[in-house]
């Protein structure tokens, strides 16, 4: 089975480097492992992979409480022992009582799947050793009903990571590994080609510079990124603003109208306003 | 040759293991690099490197390696060019006929053995002109100035885009976790500090498991506990203040501060250089409300973590002698009363905000050193990590 090369698509633009890492990935049947600053695009990646490769996508969204048994299968105790106590006739059969998890899903798909497990680092400390043999074996079992699940075609799988647990070596051993950089201005432009091909090119431009000036802001709690950037290019065509009024020369309007929809945080829009204020003043 | 690469790279601390290397020659085989070298050095990148706090020194020896300049690796971790001189002061403007003038030097080996000879001629920090590294210079060195052949030293977005190469960019450099505390350095350092408050716990009733394993038991009560999450981890901060430790001593105490909800305890103390008989709490009324050691020693148990942050710079007499001092006369020595600390609480650590490679220059951190056994670390996320494990050692 050959598959092409990932390049992005008409909704996601990838770069060089992130193409490479997905067909290495892809060709190699190893988990890719995704890093990066939130809003870079890691979760929509696995969409536009499957979108891609025309492929079913399963995605397991991992939280704080999350087991790893819980993406392979879950026992249901509690309901069969009320269907006991009811004296339900399915208590008999204790395959009632097991939950298939996203993994085994993707497991049992009929042609190769895309497996999205996102935000690993969000569970447990032990959650990604728990998962080693389903990675690498592509198997699992099924205590309850002595039963070995084996994947039918290897899944594709993308993990996320917003780095708030270190992961353990072992995991890492059978991963992949890409840190999705900010994309610097070329690629912003294209990405923001990509979501809103009629932006005027003033605007745009105008835009970006506004961007990048208020992500170069020291002291920032939380810096714009990609996925604001382009609300924000939203509410400015939806408003019908003038490029001019983007401008930060001219020495009076330099707050960039709309501003909220960059800076998501009260101390941030706070320190952004001092900065502009006493700009005002060195200027006069 | 790849195995060497691979030597290379755990040469430096990145950690690499055969199931990497066997990952790496059937990628090779199945042909996804194309033979290329920038695609070979994504695809190695993805397939070795699974942190991004290794890039930078990924790039390091990739450029080393591949460009057969061996002496480069040892060239940047000797004489690191200090992050200040590249520090951005002015941008150079150049007219097109000013461009057209500067000559380019020569291939890239010979910009990087000029690059060393001048390394070795430099001793200053510097900014403009045409010869000496720094920034916003027309010299081939340095960051922010204008050279076709430029080397970019410490430079985080190519200005002129004419960079030689992708790897000598070091784009990651701020990922590497043996750089000092920075903003995002700090996120990063935050978060160990928290693991670390949660380590070791008591344990607590877990209703879901007790359900879970009751109904399994077909409704014989089960009782199920599990490990705390919120830890009682009690911290003891002693702090050096004045002159060249303030900004150190802001960062410190903004990132304990930030993680104090993880502890049950975190008491902060200020000290000048060394620790002697007093202490104080607020450094407005340093002279007034002093607080004598003992009664620190008397309040905490053993059970605190004692951390101690200062760059433990000073005359070596400062801490060996009695009088020693800069600021009073103290009857014991510092060392004494170092003693006397680690000995009230026996799980503790120094934090040094000096690089660690100036460590072995400075006398007096040797004898600290000492003195601690050896429980000093840098102030660095590494660090904190390194210091961490010694403070919740049993």
């Amino acid at each position: 089975m050959h598959t092409k090369r990932f390049s992005g698509t008409s909704r996601y633009v990838a770069t060089d480097d992130l193409s490479m890492a997905v067909s290495a990935a892809v060709t190699l049947g190893r988990p890719l492992l995704i890093k990066g600053e939130p809003g870079t695009g890691k979760t929509q990646l696995a969409e536009e992979i499957a979108g891609f490769l025309e492929r079913p996508l399963y995605e397991w969204h991992v939280k704080s409480t999350t087991k790893a048994q819980q993406g392979l299968y879950e026992y249901d105790a509690v309901s069969r022992l009320r269907d006991s106590q009811l004296g339900d006739a399915r208590v008999q059969e204790i395959g009632n009582y097991i939950l298939k998890g996203r993994v085994w899903e993707a497991f049992t798909s009929e042609v190769q799947p895309v497996l999205l497990i996102d935000e690993i680092d969000k569970a447990d400390i032990e959650f990604p050793n728990d998962l080693l043999r389903e990675l690498d074996r592509m198997e699992f079992y099924v205590y309850e009903t002595r039963e070995l699940v084996r994947a039918r075609h290897r899944p594709i799988i993308v993990i996320t990571s917003n780095n708030e647990k270190e992961l353990p070596d072992a995991f890492l051993r059978r991963c992949f590994f890409h840190y999705i950089r900010f994309p610097d201005t070329d690629t912003m432009r294209r990405i923001v080609d990509v979501h809103f091909p009629n932006i005027k090119k003033e605007l745009l431009a105008e835009a970006l510079e506004a961007f990048y000036r208020i992500r170069d802001v020291p002291g920032l709690k939380k810096k714009p990124s990609t996925s604001e950037l382009l609300d924000w290019l939203k509410l400015l065509l939806a408003e019908d603003i003038a490029p001019e009024a983007l401008r930060a020369t001219d020495g009076k309007s330099t707050v960039p109208p709309l501003y909220g929809a960059l800076l998501k945080n009260e101390q941030d829009v706070h320190l952004f306003e001092q900065l502009v204020f006493m700009h005002r003043r060195t200027a006069r | 040759m790849l195995v060497r690469f691979l030597s290379m790279l755990r040469e430096t601390g990145i950690p690499v293991s055969v199931t990497e290397y066997l990952a790496m020659l059937e990628a090779l085989k199945g042909g996804i690099a194309d033979y290329s070298v920038d695609n070979f050095y994504v695809l190695a990148r993805t397939v070795l490197v699974k942190d991004e706090r290794f890039y930078d020194r990924y790039d390091r020896v990739f450029a080393a390696h591949f460009s057969g300049i061996e002496s480069m690796l040892d060239l940047l971790s000797g004489a690191e060019v200090p992050e200040d001189w590249l520090r951005r002061l002015a941008e150079l403007q150049l007219t097109p006929e000013e461009k057209a003038k500067i000559d380019a030097l020569g291939g890239l080996e010979q910009v990087m053995e000029a690059l060393k000879e001048r390394l070795k001629d430099q001793q200053g920090r510097h900014q403009g002109g045409n010869k000496w590294i720094g920034t916003a210079g027309r010299s081939p060195f340095g960051a922010y100035g204008y050279n076709p052949e430029g080397v970019r030293i410490g430079q985080d977005s190519s200005r002129q885009r004419s960079a030689i190469k992708v790897w000598d960019r070091r784009e990651f450099r701020n990922l590497d976790d043996s750089l000092e505390l920075g903003t995002r350095n700090l996120q990063v350092a935050l978060r160990r500090l928290r693991r670390f408050a949660r380590e070791g716990a008591a344990e607590e009733l877990d209703l879901d498991g007790t359900i879970d394993a009751t109904a399994r038991n077909a409704g014989w009560l089960d009782l199920k506990l599990r490990p705390e999450r919120h830890n009682a981890l009690k911290v003891l901060l002693f702090l050096d203040v004045g002159g060249s430790m303030d900004d150190h001593i802001r960062l410190t105490e903004e990132l304990f501060s930030a993680a104090r909800s993880e502890f049950r305890h975190l008491e902060h103390y200020y000290f000048h250089n060394f620790v002697y008989e007093t202490v104080w709490r607020d450094n407005h009324r340093r002279y007034q409300q002093r607080i004598p050691m003992q009664e620190v020693l008397r309040t905490y148990g053993p059970d605190y973590r004692l951390i101690l942050v200062g760059d433990a710079t000073m005359g070596p007499y400062e801490i060996l002698r009695p009088g020693g001092s800069v600021e009073h006369w103290n009857e014991e020595s510092g060392q004494t009363w170092l003693a006397r600390l680690t000995a009230a609480f026996p799980r503790f650590a120094w934090l040094n905000p000096e690089p660690e490679e100036r460590w072995e220059q400075v006398a007096s951190i040797g004898v600290a050193r000492q003195l601690l056994e050896g429980r000093m670390y840098p102030l660095t996320p590494g660090g904190l990590e390194r210091a961490t494990r010694v403070l919740n050692a049993r």
